[in-house]
């Protein structure tokens, strides 16, 4: 074991893993706070250069540049209300309200930091837990999923600050979208309307780039400059993390462990552990109406949430060749390529090579500190820049961005008419992120629901006959009578006035 | 060290050349192709297996031909955009793309006007057959076993996946069933999001069978989870010696499988068409692309440019009868 670990560090510290490493950051987190490129694009756009590397470098480049791209995803989410990924959408909202009171530094340090002690918690679970969390992924079949991508809308609700039924109404729109295409279990094309281009059906990521940033663009240019942010020096961005890990540790904690067991799922992921979290957060909170008006407690667990899911999963991808995200089919992609083979002679035959992919892991969440504040002061220079200047360059951005996808003007035609639709949706009190959220979970819940029908002949009681189904189920269920219990005992307790939460 | 030198004086002459022609001073010989970029377009998204085999030929033309040969992924549209544009490229060589198994399918389904007739062959470099996959819990440890009985049991019982509705996997399956004689949705298709999930599904007791590639299940079969029964393919894959074919362990002599190769627009010049394949065949035949090919898992299989015409019109018909007998096809 410790000549394993003496091997791998020799495996990376070398001058090509160092640099690899180091310039793969910089443009993880360049790419990822850029609104309209995401994660994923940045870790595909790597493949070709890994060609040139070493096994070793080359899992570096995407080991570092995959996880500063989801933190940094984060950072125009938290200063223009643009979140860079699905997964910083569940809490874009909040991290804004903290930088218009203010908080900026606040918000984007406790970004960074429960980013790193998130990724840091997965990586340890994927050293310690990697087998027997393999075993909860293969103990996943459609029924399960399908709970679980039912929970994962319910989240819509929650989250929202609006009122409930705008949200459902908003993440139906989005279970709409999600049926466009022929990616169905039918493989049958629907609403495509003889169009080439929707045959795939609209990707989370355009969507998401149109209803936040054109969006934006769009109200900037509708309405009068907001008071600006008063100048002062921006703050230290680490003061008062330590303070809020000990004040909301338990949360860093339940977020730390709902991130893990998503993130081994494979095709859950980091963007449903940050909806869940942030939803969860929300539920068990002490102070559940400070939420959405600039409360960190929220920010603290998902963002531990999402980081952990990143390294978590890679366990079954390493294990079994399935990936848990798209990151993770690109990581395989280059494994393979680089003679790693998944599979669990690589935890045995290449231990030194697996350990190295840790410390990898580890280092990155590390260094992600110094060079992601390095990034928060760069980017926050955006809130003082005038507006007339900052929204040109993030349609541009956009505008790039979509296109890049597929190499297309439809990815560019998508964006725009999802900013037309986020502007009108937001415009009326209907909350963007939970279509965004329906368009995420449409394909999955579909997808769950008809296939396990498919194999249980048509019988719904499977649903409820395997175990962890049947958890799963009695929570969703448990979830969605809750809110009627509690009306019903009220009403029959004489009718107190329900308190006014809504905004 | 010599390669390198070939290749600089390579570049060199080659842009001396266009400079000339951008004087206008056109030498009387026609400039030899390729003069400028080529472009690889490749239908599907960057990292997934088709990527990677595009751009290791990519990269190895470029070094045997002297020009960049740039990959550009034109996703979307399950496959078809980016078909569609090496279809409507130019076809004047600057612009070639990789196929794969689908182009001989959607335009069954009525998905696109589009079939291997739409394109100038140039070269066939890879081809996966299906295996026949069961969770290492599954009773049946032979083919035959496992045939017997599905041959046994009620019409829909079994549960099979493996890619999507009408997939390659799934024709796979139904051909399979063909040759035994049975109704093409004897065993149930469950479709997915591919492989992986499939054998993910498969390992979680949800499944009975999948019938992937070997390469996509080997990770869950060295796991010990899951164990492959039969390849439907008329030769073993080296790289897994003690699965069976179809035709050693039953005796039905039926095999496909999804192929990758490399074609232009429709009415690319003859001496251009012929280049390229001879650079193919080098690249082909080189380590780096061999040894790429076995990392993956890939088998390579070559076929020039009338072969790899043969062999997708042959596909195309095969194809055509499954799709019709499993009710997938509009045509």
């Amino acid at each position: 074991m410790l000549k394993t670990l003496i091997d791998a560090f020799a495996l990376i510290s070398t001058w090509e893993v160092i640099i690899a490493m180091f310039a793969a950051s910089i443009y993880g987190l360049v790419i990822g706070s850029l609104p309209g490129l995401s994660a994923t694009m940045a870790t595909a756009l790597l493949v070709p250069v890994t060609f040139y590397l070493s096994p070793i470098a080359a899992i570096a480049t995407i080991v570092a540049a995959s996880s500063m791209a989801i933190f940094s995803g984060d950072i125009p989410g938290a200063l223009l209300r643009i979140p860079g990924t699905p997964a910083s959408a569940a809490y874009a909202d909040e991290a804004y309200a903290m930088t218009r009171k203010g908080e900026a530094e606040l918000a984007l340090g406790a970004g960074v930091w429960f980013s790193a002690v998130g990724g840091i918690a997965g990586t340890l679970s994927l050293m310690i837990l990697a087998p027997p969390l393999a075993e909860i992924a293969l103990s996943f079949s459609t029924f399960e999923y399908f709970w679980l991508a039912f929970l994962g809308l319910m989240c819509a609700t929650l989250v929202a600050r609006s009122s409930p039924v705008k949200a459902i109404a908003g993440m139906f729109i989005g279970l709409l979208v999600s049926c466009i295409g022929i990616e169905n279990p039918g493989g049958v094309p629907r609403f495509t309307f003889g169009m080439t281009d929707l045959f795939g059906g609209i990707e989370p990521i355009p969507a998401l780039v149109g209803v936040f940033a054109v969006a934006q663009v769009m109200r900037a240019m509708l309405t009068p400059e907001p008071p600006p942010i008063p100048r002062r020096k921006f703050g230290s961005i680490m003061a008062g993390q330590w303070r809020l890990t000990k004040k909301y540790h338990w949360q860093m904690t339940r977020g730390n462990i709902i991130g893990i067991i998503i993130g081994v799922l494979p095709g859950a992921g980091a963007d449903m552990a940050a909806w869940v979290s942030y939803a969860m957060s929300k539920r068990f909170s002490k102070e559940p109406e400070k939420f959405g008006t600039g409360h960190v407690e929220g920010l603290v667990e998902a963002g531990a949430s999402n980081n952990a899911s990143i390294a978590s999963g890679w366990v079954p991808s390493l294990l079994f060749g399935i990936p848990g995200d798209t990151i993770a089919a690109i990581a395989i992609g280059v494994l393979y390529m680089k003679g790693l083979n998944p599979g669990p002679t690589l935890f045995t035959e290449k231990a030194s090579s697996m350990y190295a992919i840790y410390l990898m892991f580890i280092i990155a969440n590390i260094i992600m500190i110094p060079f992601g504040i390095v990034m928060i002061r760069l980017a926050s220079y955006v809130l003082r820049a005038p507006r007339s200047s900052v929204m040109p360059v993030i349609m541009l951005c956009c505008a790039v961005g979509s296109f890049a996808i597929g190499n297309n003007m439809f990815g560019v035609v998508t964006v725009a008419t999802f900013g037309i639709i986020g502007y009108v949706m937001e415009e009326n009190g209907y909350p963007v992120a939970a279509m965004v959220l329906g368009i995420v979970m449409g394909t999955m819940v579909e997808q769950a629901f008809v296939t396990s029908l498919i194999k249980s002949d048509g019988s719904i009681l499977p649903f409820f006959e395997r175990p962890i189904a049947a958890i799963l189920a009695a929570m969703a269920i448990g979830a969605l009578i809750w809110p009627v219990l509690v009306w019903v005992w009220r009403r029959l307790k004489g009718g107190a006035p329900a308190a006014a939460s809504v905004r | 060290m010599s390669k390198k030198i070939t290749r600089r004086a390579f570049a060199a002459s080659s842009a001396a050349a266009a400079a000339v022609a951008g004087f206008g001073f056109k030498p009387a010989l026609a400039q030899a192709y390729p003069a400028r970029p080529v472009t690889v377009i490749v239908p599907w998204g960057a990292g997934g297996g088709t990527d990677a085999t595009a751009r290791i030929v990519a990269a190895l033309l470029e070094k045997d031909l002297g020009q960049p040969f740039n990959v550009v992924n034109r996703t979307g549209g399950s496959g078809v955009v980016g078909h569609s544009a090496i279809a409507t490229a130019q076809p004047d060589g600057y612009t070639i793309g990789m196929l794969t198994v689908e182009i001989s399918m959607m335009h069954w389904q009525g998905l696109t006007e589009l079939g291997p007739k739409s394109y100038t062959p140039l070269a066939l470099m890879n081809e996966d057959p299906p295996g026949i996959q069961v969770s290492s819990g599954s009773p049946y440890k032979t083919v035959k076993e496992l045939a017997d009985a599905i041959k046994a049991a009620p019409a829909g019982k079994f549960k099979a996946s493996g890619t999507g509705q009408g997939g390659i996997w799934h024709l796979a399956l139904v051909g399979w069933m063909q040759a035994m004689g049975l109704a093409p949705n004897h065993v149930a298709w469950v479709p997915s999001n591919g492989a992986a999930p499939a054998m993910q599904d498969l390992a979680a007791g949800g499944l009975d069978l999948t019938t992937c590639s070997v390469p996509e299940a080997r990770a869950i079969i060295e796991a010990g989870k899951a164990r492959s029964l039969a390849l439907m393919a008329s030769a073993r894959n080296p790289a897994f010696p003690d699965v069976p074919t179809l035709k050693e362990a039953m005796g039905i002599d039926y095999s496909t499988g999804a192929w990758r190769g490399i074609a232009g627009p429709k009415g690319l010049p003859a001496d251009v068409a012929s280049k390229l394949t001879a650079a193919l065949k080098k690249v082909f035949d080189s380590k780096e692309f061999k040894d790429f090919m076995s990392n993956r898992g890939f088998g390579t299989v070559w076929g020039d440019a009338t072969e790899f015409a043969t062999f997708m019109d042959k596909g195309d018909a095969q194809m055509g009868v499954a799709m019709k007998a499993a009710g997938l096809s509009k045509a």
